[in-house]
C-alpha cells in the first residue's frame, strides 16, 4: 500500500495549478511515495511525548508595535506587474461563464 | 441567468422543518497598521498606495505580527466570554485566487486565540437568546477586485479583473457561532439581533469601526433545515454579501423558504456559497465550496506561536468596558428614560453621542433632544450617519449651555448649529460672526419696543387700555427689527412695562 496514491497526486497537482501528464503522474506518485516513506521513519523513533515541531526556535510572542511605516508608491507597487490598469493589477479572467 | 428559485410559504416551512443557523462574522480591526506589516490600515484611498512587499506577497518578504491586533483579538474573545488559548499558532490557508497575492491567507486553523464563549442576545420582545460562540480567530483581509467586461460586471463571464491590495492584510477577526438550534420562527430575528448585539459590543470595545456598509463588519449566514423527525442537521448553504442588519434577517428568511421548497420538491440542497442580492432580497449561487482539506492548512513557519500569559489575559479582562446593554440600563436610569425613549435613542445611533454630550456638561434631556431630533434631521438631509456630522458632542454641549443661560433662543441655537455644521468654527465663533446673541441689553430692547409702539399707535392704545393680547403684534415687530435675536418673553414684559 503506497503512502500516496496516483489520484492524490493528481488532486494535489490540480490544487497547485500544475499541469501534469499521465506519465508524470505515474513518475511523481512513485517518487513522492519514496520520499514519504523515508520521512515516515522519523515516526518510528519519536515517542508520544514528543510534540510535532513547527518552529525550530523556542520563541513565542514576537510582536510589532502598531506604528505606520512608509508604503510603496502606486508606481513602485505596480512596477513588477505584467499588466496594470487604473492603478490596479490586471489579472486574467478568474471564472468562466455562470453554469 | 438562473431562473428564480421556488420558495415555500414561511409558515409552512416552520410546520415541516426546524432551522439551524451558523453565523460567521468578520470584523476588521481599527488598528493603525495591517496585521503583518506596517502599512496604514485605512478605508479606501488611491488603489495600491497602502501596500508593501509583505502584503503584496513579494518573495522573501517576512511578516511581523501586530501586537495591538492580538490584544484586540483577546479583548473580543474575553468580551464574548471565551477562553483564551494558552498557546496558538497562525496557519496558512492555501488557495489560488488573485485577492491574496501570496496565494495563501495567513489565518488560524485548529488553534484559535479564543474559543468556547457565548453572547446573550436580547430579542425584540425582551427575551434573551444565548448564542454559543465556537471560536474567534485572527486572520487578514483580502484585496478588492473589480471585474471588467462581461454582461453583468460580476466575476462570471468577466473579461479580466483589476486588483487593489490596500485592504490585503488588514487585521480581521472571524467570530464563528456554534450551530444555533431551537430558534424556530425567530431564526431570522435571532440572526439580526446577534449581529446587532455583536456590533454594539465591538463598538464598546473600540476595536473596529463596525461599519457594515463599508465592510468593516461582514456577516456570512449559514442556514440549513432539519425535517421535524430528523436527528441530523441538513445540508447548509453559506450566504455572503449580507451588508446590513436588515439583510441578515432577510437572507436567513429567504434561504429557509428556498431550502424548504427544494427539499419538499424531492431535491437536495447543494453545499455552496450563495450571494445575497439586496435589491431582490434573494440569493444566488456562488462558487462551490472547496472542502477544508483542499486548503492544505499548515502552521505558518514565518511566525512564532502566541502564548498569552495568564497575567496579560487577566489584565485585559479587568480592563473590559461595561457591556453595552449594562451601560444602557445604567444610562436609562440616570437619565430617567422610558423603554421607548431609550429604544429611540439606540435606534437613532445616538446613545454614545448623547452620553458624550452629557459628559461635556449638557443636561441629558437637552442633549437627547438635539441629537434625536434636529441633528438626526440634518444627518438625514445630508445623507450621513449621525456620528459623521461635522459637529462634536462638546460643541452641542456648548450650544446647549448658551441656551440654558439665556444667551441664545432655541431658534438662534439652531442657527448656531447650522453654522458649526457648515464649517464656520466653534459655536462661540459662529455666534460672533453671525451676530446671533440674544439682545438682552434692556436699553437696546427698550428702544426697539418704543419704536415699534410709535409705529403702531393704535395697537399701543389698545395695550394701554388693558388689551394685553394685542402686544403680540408689537412683539412680532420687535423680533423682526432685531432679526429674531431678542428674547420674546422679555420683549413682552418690556411692552407691558412701557404701556403701563
Amino acid at each position: 500500500m503506497p503512502s500516496i496514491s496516483r489520484d492524490e497526486v493528481a488532486h494535489l497537482a490540480r490544487l497547485a495549478r500544475l499541469a501534469a501528464t499521465d506519465d508524470e503522474l505515474d513518475l511523481f506518485a512513485g517518487q513522492l511515495d519514496t520520499i514519504l516513506n523515508a520521512v515516515a521513519q522519523v515516526g518510528e523513533v519519536s515517542q508520544q511525548d514528543v510534540p510535532p515541531t513547527s518552529h525550530a526556535v523556542p520563541l513565542t510572542n514576537v510582536f510589532r508595535e502598531d506604528v505606520v511605516r512608509p508604503c510603496l508608491t502606486q508606481q513602485q507597487a505596480l512596477s513588477g506587474a505584467p499588466s496594470a490598469e487604473e492603478g490596479r493589477f490586471r489579472v486574467p479572467r478568474i471564472l468562466g461563464e455562470e453554469q | 441567468m438562473t431562473a428564480v428559485a421556488e420558495v415555500m410559504d414561511y409558515d409552512e416551512v416552520l410546520e415541516r422543518f426546524d432551522p439551524v443557523l451558523g453565523l460567521e462574522v468578520h470584523v476588521e480591526l481599527n488598528t493603525n497598521t495591517k496585521m503583518f506589516c506596517g502599512c496604514a490600515n485605512v478605508f479606501g484611498g488611491e488603489p495600491n498606495t497602502h501596500v508593501c512587499p509583505v502584503c503584496l506577497g513579494m518573495p522573501g518578504a517576512l511578516p511581523a505580527v501586530n501586537g495591538k491586533a492580538v490584544e484586540s483579538a483577546m479583548r473580543i474573545g474575553l468580551a464574548l466570554n471565551c477562553e483564551i488559548a494558552e498557546w496558538c499558532r497562525f496557519a496558512r490557508k492555501n488557495y489560488f485566487y488573485p485577492d491574496m497575492p501570496k496565494n495563501f491567507q495567513t489565518s488560524q486553523y485548529d488553534e484559535p486565540i479564543a474559543f468556547n464563549g457565548y453572547l446573550d442576545v436580547e430579542l425584540d420582545d425582551g427575551s434573551i437568546f444565548r448564542v454559543d460562540i465556537e471560536r474567534a480567530h485572527m486572520e487578514e483581509d483580502t484585496g478588492k477586485s473589480l471585474h471588467v467586461g462581461g454582461a453583468t460586471g460580476r466575476i462570471h463571464g468577466a473579461d479580466y479583473s483589476l486588483l487593489d491590495y490596500n485592504r490585503a492584510g488588514v487585521p480581521l477577526i472571524e467570530i464563528v457561532t456554534k450551530p444555533l438550534v431551537g430558534t424556530g420562527a425567530r431564526a431570522p430575528e435571532v440572526a439580526r439581533a446577534y449581529v446587532a448585539a455583536l456590533r454594539d459590543l465591538l463598538r464598546g470595545l473600540d476595536v473596529s469601526d463596525v461599519r457594515m456598509d463599508q465592510g468593516s463588519l461582514r456577516c456570512d449566514a449559514n442556514v440549513s433545515l432539519m425535517a421535524k423527525d430528523a436527528t441530523e442537521f441538513g445540508t447548509r448553504t453559506e450566504t455572503k454579501n449580507v451588508n446590513s442588519l436588515r439583510s441578515v434577517e432577510r437572507a436567513v428568511r429567504y434561504e429557509m423558504t428556498r431550502h424548504a421548497a427544494v427539499l419538499v420538491g424531492g431535491g437536495k440542497i447543494k453545499q455552496e456559497t450563495r450571494h445575497f442580492d439586496e435589491s431582490t432580497a434573494t440569493t444566488r449561487a456562488g462558487r462551490t465550496k472547496e472542502t477544508a482539506e483542499d486548503y492544505r492548512y499548515f502552521p505558518e513557519p514565518d511566525l512564532v506561536p502566541i502564548a498569552p500569559s495568564r497575567e496579560w489575559v487577566a489584565e485585559l479582562k479587568a480592563g473590559l468596558p461595561q457591556p453595552p446593554w449594562v451601560r444602557r440600563k445604567r444610562l436609562q436610569e440616570e437619565w430617567g428614560l422610558s423603554d421607548a425613549e431609550l429604544r429611540d435613542l439606540v435606534n437613532a445611533d445616538a446613545l454614545d453621542l448623547v452620553a458624550a454630550t452629557v459628559d461635556a456638561g449638557a443636561k441629558s434631556d437637552d442633549a437627547r433632544s438635539w441629537w434625536v431630533s434636529y441633528l438626526s434631521q440634518q444627518a438625514k438631509t445630508l445623507n450621513k450617519e449621525l456620528a459623521e456630522l461635522p459637529i462634536t458632542p462638546a460643541q452641542v454641549a456648548r450650544v446647549s449651555a448658551l441656551v440654558a443661560d439665556g444667551s441664545l433662543t432655541n431658534k438662534l441655537a439652531r442657527a448656531v448649529v447650522d453654522g458649526v455644521l457648515a464649517g464656520e468654527g466653534e459655536p462661540d465663533a459662529v455666534v460672533e460672526a453671525r451676530g446671533l446673541k440674544v439682545v438682552s441689553d434692556d436699553s437696546a430692547l427698550t428702544a426697539a419696543v418704543d419704536e415699534a409702539l410709535a409705529a403702531q399707535p393704535d395697537v399701543a392704545e389698545k395695550i394701554r387700555s388693558g388689551k394685553v393680547a394685542a402686544a403680540g403684534a408689537i412683539v412680532g415687530a420687535v423680533m423682526k427689527a432685531t432679526k429674531g435675536s431678542a428674547d420674546a418673553k422679555r420683549v413682552r414684559e418690556l411692552i407691558i412695562e412701557r404701556c403701563s
